[in-house]
């Protein structure tokens, strides 16, 4: 498998096409339905974003990153080796200008882009892609990356180019490089790893923790497709009323996590655009599949036939997600399965499996306004559908403090959510094999770890797609996760942004909006 | 607060004092607040410690992996007992050392110098607008007591603390910032940022502290200047013939003083440290918003420090409160 610059990148096309005179038609192309088309980016201006999702707590180190607006931050001054395409979720060379693999999948050779430029003004070598990823693998890491990269044996450079030794075949390893932990970093980061130099278009010019980051245009940039801006600043504003009304006063350009609430509101306000984003994220009920009542796999039907979808998109989510089917992948995934009979609500079906698993009695459901936003009235609406089918349902509530230690992944059956992953095998490592940490349904089926090793390795895409069919009926049928809802990422702008790009792979367009857009007049 | 009032004026055994009681009052108050700032420490860490989960596990959060967990925590230390933790953070207090933030890795003492220093700012110009303002309504509600401008007054500081703080921000957000855009929002201050700046970016939020803290300190003069009123010796003054505003301003408010200054002190304590929604509504980078968000990962050299500095707040302010009523009330210096 070869994917080199040539073919694929996007500033390689856009320059290509813009020879030919068709940027506009080129850019229009990779601004998906729903994004502000504009002509031509406008460069200059001063961007304000307003995003909830910080804390003075944060760091600046990128192994601990986590939270939207350090996601933001990091996407905004580095780069990382490998890009997603912003609507297929294929690789496209970022650092990495191409690269090979072995047919197992398990040796991977990257080749580096040249005469890129740190903002200290250092070039970057391929010691520093090397040190990076060890730095994120070594044994005393901290870093959020550590779950996806546990499979790398070795980095080395090998004659130049960066060398990635597995110790299984995994043909997914460019999208895991693609995580926001692993920016590229002088050394790697041992020196400094909160020193925020990277590659990226904009330089980090003050930052405070919690409050406020600045940056100003990158001159060096060794791309000359993104950041349009000239600067950008960075308000933290975790309260949702306070970053409503900044947004519709005209005072920040752009926030995020709009409440599906307040959307038609918004939407009255005359500077405006609300943006909806796909996205792979979705929330759900977790049953562990060891622990009784859940031990039975009628019982676990009976529940996923008992809980109204339809309700919970409509009323939880305003209509801004998509429904589930009780596996974790949805058609923003390459290689989804396609062709999977939706479940509905169904009392009838739900009353008969149940008299079938020979249960009686209450079932407690804990939940938490941390599992997701309005998790603690999803439980009582799943009760409330389940009470037509003869189940009874206890909701207790949990305090959100300490919910993913005490609650998620300890007891038997709670509300969870979770963000996506770059890739199905991503997704059903991090939770639904056997040995998987947070397998939080304690679904653990060798015939099922088997699929996803084979799967994992299996380089030809039709092949490969057949068995992540299988490997997602399995877990419709068989798996303790009640899936109702994927919910879309919910942002909003005034109307002079443009070029804001829907990009399936994370919320704020992946985290790359400061870079994307532009501002018109 | 009252008690402590009532502790200066406590039976004094020891005659050696009696000579400079203020001096033996103050003395005593520090040696006790001291005391009281120990105790406030154990029982802050001994709370976080009580909180479900540990710094590595919240911090990290959904993601967190066992190695992870593992190497925050042998990297802290926080697998030795908890008595070997506190002690060795108070050997490090009293030194001045505050440490560093677990979670962000910096010198707590520099983040909490430009925390407090942003919450003294907003503080300051919320007491320099209400405090006198209170005292002014208190007395003029007195003054035309049970008339209009009495139940004018009372009706809308009433209506103003009955009002959650963060409805008032967001009213006023909505009326100046939204409807009518004459006033700055978000408040989020930083360094490099003029003065005149800085005072437009506060407006807000002074404002919505003034309408919160106004009534609770007007309510106490005015029933603490009345309380005065009904003694002989204003009715001696009115006989001598004074007129109304002088009695209240000289003769009234100095013995109203005790009551009113312990108010006062509470609504201070409070512009300083219990103003976190506020912070939060108008995106100001304050303590109490650095507080919460230390308790929320445990980071507990933080939530230590922002504790401590809070409760010597209270501790001093308290302490002024009652001085100033000893000096304002000569007779409370002479404890019979």
């Amino acid at each position: 498998m070869t994917i080199s610059d040539h073919d694929l990148s996007r500033r390689g096309f856009l320059g290509r096409t813009a020879a030919l005179g068709f940027a506009a038609t080129a850019s229009g192309l990779l601004l998906p339905e729903g994004a502000a088309r504009a002509d031509e980016p406008k460069r200059g201006g001063h961007l304000k974003l307003g995003l909830n999702g910080g804390a003075t707590t944060d760091s600046l180190d990128t192994a601990t990153y986590s939270g939207a607006v350090l996601f933001v931050i990091g996407r905004t001054w580095g780069d990382t080796l490998i890009e997603t395409h912003p609507t297929t979720g294929e690789a496209l060379p970022s650092l990495a200008e191409s690269w090979t693999s072995t047919p197992q999948a398990d040796v991977w050779t990257f080749k580096l882009r040249k005469g890129v430029k740190f903002h200290d003004g250092t070039e970057m070598t391929i010691a520093d892609a090397v040190q990076t990823l060890k730095r994120h693998t070594d044994d005393k890491t901290k870093s959020g990356a550590l779950g996806m990269l546990r499979s790398i044996k070795t980095v080395e450079d090998q004659g130049g180019d960066l060398v990635v030794t597995l110790t299984e075949g995994n043909a997914d390893l460019p999208l895991i490089l693609s995580d926001y932990h692993l920016i590229v970093q002088p050394n790697g980061g041992f020196d400094k790893p909160d020193a925020a130099i990277g590659t990226g278009p904009y330089k980090l010019t003050s930052y405070q923790a919690g409050v406020r980051a600045t940056f100003e245009k990158n001159a060096d940039d060794w791309r000359d497709d993104r950041g349009f801006v000239d600067s950008v600043e960075l308000i933290v504003m975790n309260d949702t009323t306070a970053r409503i009304a900044a947004l519709s006063s005209g005072q920040v350009h752009f926030i995020n996590a709009v409440e599906p609430k307040t959307v038609r509101l918004l939407e009255r306000a005359p500077i405006v655009n609300v943006l909806r984003t796909s996205g792979k994220g979705f929330y759900c009920f977790l049953a562990f599949c060891d622990t009784a009542p859940f031990d039975n796999n009628d019982l676990r039907l009976a529940l996923k036939y008992a809980v109204d979808r339809q309700a919970i998109l409509d009323r939880i989510l305003g209509g801004f997600g998509t429904l589930g089917n009780d596996y974790p992948i949805n058609a923003n995934y390459a290689l989804a399965p396609e062709d999977i009979e939706q479940r509905a609500y169904d009392p009838e079906k739900a009353a008969e499996h149940y008299k079938k698993s020979g249960h009686s009695g209450s079932i407690l459901l804990r939940t938490s306004e941390a599992a997701f936003p309005g998790a603690v009235d999803a439980a009582v609406l799943f009760q409330e559908s389940a009470k037509a089918a003869g189940i009874a349902i206890e909701v207790k509530r949990e305090p959100d403090d300490g919910y993913w230690t005490n609650v998620w992944n300890v007891q038997p059956f709670v509300a969870s959510y979770w963000g996506g992953r770059p890739t199905q095998d991503l997704r059903y490592t991090t939770s639904f094999v056997s040995t998987a940490e947070w397998n939080d349904t304690r679904f653990k089926r060798e015939d099922f770890d088997a699929l996803i090793v084979t799967a994992r390795s299996e380089l030809d895409q039709d092949k490969r797609k057949a068995l992540y069919r299988d490997a997602a009926l399995m877990v419709r049928d068989e798996g303790g996760i009640i899936l109702p809802v994927f919910n879309d990422y919910l942002n909003a702008s005034t109307k002079s942004v443009m070029g804001f790009v829907d990009d399936i792979g994370n919320d704020t367009s992946n985290g790359y909006v400061a870079s994307r857009v532009w501002l018109a007049g | 607060m009252a008690a402590g009032a009532e502790g200066g004026l406590a039976p004094e055994p020891a005659a050696a004092h009696r000579g400079r009681p203020l001096l033996a009052l103050v003395l005593r108050r520090l040696a006790l607040s001291f005391g009281l700032l120990i105790a406030v420490s154990l029982m802050i860490f001994g709370g976080v410690e009580a909180l479900p989960g540990d710094f590595a596990t919240t911090y990290l959060g959904q993601s967190a992996t066992p190695e992870a967990v593992a190497n925050i925590r042998a990297d802290l230390g926080l697998d030795r007992p908890w008595t070997t933790r506190y002690v060795s953070w108070l050997a490090g207090a009293a030194q001045g050392d505050f440490g560093v933030s677990w979670a962000s890795r910096n010198s707590v003492g520099e983040q909490i110098a430009n925390r407090l220093g942003n919450s003294l700012f907003l503080a300051f110009f919320a007491a320099l607008i209400s405090v006198p303002l209170a005292l002014l309504l208190g007395m003029v509600a007195v003054q035309f007591r049970d008339r209009w401008p009495d139940k004018l007054i009372g009706f809308v500081s009433l209506a103003a603390i009955s009002l959650p703080e963060f409805f008032i921000g967001y009213l006023l957000i909505l009326f100046f910032a939204v409807n009518h855009p004459i006033a700055a929002f978000p408040a989020t201050v930083y360094a490099g940022m003029g003065l005149a700046e800085k005072l437009a970016a506060i407006a807000l939020p002074v404002a919505t502290l003034v309408l919160v803290v106004l009534a609770h300190m007007m309510r106490m003069t005015r029933a603490a200047i009345l309380n005065v009123m009904s003694s002989p010796y204003i009715e001696t003054a009115e006989l001598k013939g004074l007129g109304a505003w002088r009695i209240i301003v000289r003769h009234a408010a100095p013995n109203a003083v005790a009551p009113v200054v312990n108010v006062v002190a509470l609504n201070l304590a409070y512009l300083v440290v219990g103003v976190v929604v506020v912070e939060v509504v108008f995106v100001y980078p304050g303590m109490g918003q650095y507080m919460v968000d230390a308790v929320k990962v445990r980071d507990m050299p933080v939530v230590q420090a922002c504790g401590l500095i809070f409760a010597a707040f209270y501790i001093f302010l308290n302490m002024a409160a009652d001085i100033i009523a000893i000096l304002a009330n000569p007779r409370l210096r002479h404890p019979r």
